[in-house]
């Protein structure tokens, strides 16, 4: 039996790079030894990128991108479809999983320098990665066709128009029409089945790819490469990726997998903030909801949006709010080339870093509490100071991070 | 004989200008393929045509009252003001941002006070000029969320800029310009055409 399946190996491998390939990954791909938990992330994006692919096919076959019929046809999944509720939930949580995962995933990245050198085009396909997934959200967001799909897709396609020049195009060509109309949800959902998610798995394949070849980053932030044995050139402190890490991620899905059947089958909803109440009611283009918001994953960003009330040079606030918004995202990628600290990981940063990473994360939370309230002045003051917060963590790097007294780094990675 | 066949040699002048030709003439084709693509992405000719304009009878539209119509696609405000609320538009000029209509939102015969033919009646597209959402009609004077200066007028929900009872947005906002008055006439004294300024042309 052996024989015969080395036998198939072979012929295989004389034909296909089964084996190299296998071995490249998985099996002879050494990671540093002392991975902790944050290098769960990674490995549950993955996990959750698959459960959106087959819940969202399954999806597709019952849903109708169609103005009259898309509202009713979501719930016609809900109510008639067998276990329609169970594949649209756990394509509803995953959403929400997703965002939790990869705002993890990059902050994982934030604390242990792993964007720097030699990572990071590592670094910028996970940007790319992190702008389509936001894609993503956003145009799967319209598809029910309920209140906040509607106005929520008003306010984003809006804020394209405010771009000069070619503002009025670009809002034309993102609708197919006038205004938002059956021929904008039936387009978003090109994007959102076919596009997006074809554009997805490639830049994942690519970031894995990426990531192979310069190796993982680990919690010391030091080069696990550049101390190999000499004589089998594997370094000394990497362990195979299969069968260690492949087991020790079995654990972080199980857990992962508690949490979310948990959400799945108690709380889909989750008080309304995985799936708004207001998108409970049928798109109505006559009326905003008295309190929109964006779902959890974007209030950060729109929090930014609204802050802007002031005209500044010769730009107006609305195009503020918006360049705000943008550069808010943008402004990762700029991580590899901002941070000139000596050492890569937190472990080995002064306190000026450590202060300034603890400030950036409340002030993520805090806008992302803000967006999700009505805007009151006071509100408004608060979104306006933790922008500056938010901002100061990225533009002040290049010197906080040089004047920084940090810690010798270890020649081999510690426990 | 191998030494004169090297790629080196191969890539003289002649070769490398018909690469470049064929790479310029390639590039132009795939342009010109992605035109129709592109194109087939705006507005359809259905798109187009859609967009009458839509006749509106305001006769029992009382002082006070806000009626809304669609009119393209988007919501058309009709507010018939009282005395009352029209003597707060005068008030409010001092915390406007173009309380004089200067900025290009309206037709010619709606750059007034009132921006408006009929001074009580307003007639004005309900979107908000920041993102696109429709602000709420507040006709209550001081509510506890708005403050003690509030005059009555509309607040937007999404991002908390406020327009007064003549669509004109207040500074320091998001919002940018006062709101959109569409082209409109009265075909009789209380027929209103929304979308055009005569039978004739719509």
């Amino acid at each position: 039996m052996s024989k015969g399946l080395n036998a198939l190996r072979e012929w295989i491998d004389a034909r296909f790079p089964m084996t190299s390939n296998w071995e490249a990954h998985l099996s002879k791909y050494y990671a540093p030894k002392n991975f902790n938990f944050w290098y769960y992330f990674g490995s549950l994006a993955l996990l959750v990128l698959v459960n959106q692919i087959l819940t969202g096919i399954f999806l597709t076959m019952n849903y109708k991108p169609d103005a009259t019929l898309a509202f009713a046809s979501v719930e016609y999944i809900m109510r008639d479809v067998d276990y329609g509720w169970l594949i649209r939930y756990m394509h509803s949580t995953g959403a929400s999983m997703f965002f939790v995962v990869v705002y993890l995933h990059m902050f994982r990245g934030m604390m242990y320098g792993s964007y720097r050198k030699p990572r990071e085009l590592l670094w910028l396909i996970g940007m790319a990665i992190f702008f389509v997934l936001m894609s993503l959200a956003f145009t799967g967001y319209i598809l029910p066709w309920g209140q906040m799909s509607y106005w929520g897709a008003q306010v984003i396609v809006s804020m394209f128009g405010a771009i000069p020049v070619v503002g009025d195009s670009l809002t034309l060509l993102l609708l197919g029409d006038f205004n938002l109309s059956d021929a904008t949800l039936n387009r978003f959902f090109a994007y959102h089945v076919v596009t997006l998610p074809l554009l997805m798995i490639v830049l994942v394949f690519v970031h894995i790819l990426a990531l192979h070849e310069v190796g993982s980053n680990n919690p010391d932030g030091v080069e696990i490469k550049a101390n190999k044995n000499p004589e089998t050139k594997i370094p000394v402190d990497g362990i195979p990726f299969h069968p260690y890490y492949s087991v020790k991620d079995i654990v972080g899905v199980i857990v992962f997998l508690i949490v979310f059947c948990t959400i799945v089958f108690f709380a889909p909803e989750f008080g309304g903030y995985f799936l708004e109440h207001n998108n409970f009611i049928p798109a109505n283009t006559l009326q905003t909801p008295d309190h929109i918001a964006p779902v959890w994953y974007f209030t950060p960003y729109y929090s930014m949006l609204r802050a802007v009330t002031v005209n500044f040079l010769w730009i107006d606030a609305k195009l503020w709010g918006v360049i705000l918004m943008g550069a808010a995202v943008v402004i990762f990628a700029f991580l590899p080339w901002l941070d000139r600290s000596p050492v890569k990981s937190i472990r080995y940063k002064g306190p000026i870093f450590k202060f300034a990473l603890t400030m950036f994360v409340i002030s993520f939370f805090v806008l992302g509490y803000l967006g999700m309230k009505a805007p009151t002045p006071l509100y408004t003051l608060l979104a306006q100071i933790f922008t500056v917060v938010y901002f100061a963590f990225f533009i002040l790097m290049p010197w906080y991070s040089k004047i920084d007294k940090t810690k010798p780094e270890p020649k081999r990675v510690t426990k | 004989m191998a030494d004169s066949f090297s790629i080196e040699n191969e890539m003289n002048g002649r070769r490398r200008f018909l690469v470049a030709a064929t790479s310029v003439a390639g590039g132009i084709a795939g342009a010109a393929v992605a035109t129709p693509f592109l194109l087939s992405m705006m507005p359809s000719e259905r798109a187009k045509a859609a967009g009458a304009p839509v006749e509106v009878d305001i006769e029992k539209l009382e002082p006070g009252m806000l009626l809304m119509v669609e009119w393209r696609g988007r919501v058309v405000w009709i507010l018939n003001r009282t005395p009352e609320m029209l003597a707060t538009l005068a008030k409010l000029e001092g915390e406007l941002a173009d309380p004089n209509s200067e900025r290009d939102q309206q037709p010619d015969y709606a750059q007034n006070q009132t921006r408006s033919i009929k001074p009580e009646i307003l007639v004005a597209v309900g979107l908000c000029t920041h993102l696109g959402c429709s602000p709420v009609f507040r006709k209550e004077i001081a509510p506890e969320d708005l403050g003690p200066d509030w005059l009555g007028g509309f607040f937007c929900p999404c991002h908390g800029s406020k327009f007064d009872l003549a669509g004109r947005v207040y500074s320091n906002l998001p919002a940018p310009t006062n709101m959109v008055v569409p082209p409109h006439t009265y075909l009789t004294d209380t027929r209103l055409l929304v979308g055009a300024e005569s039978k004739e042309s719509a």
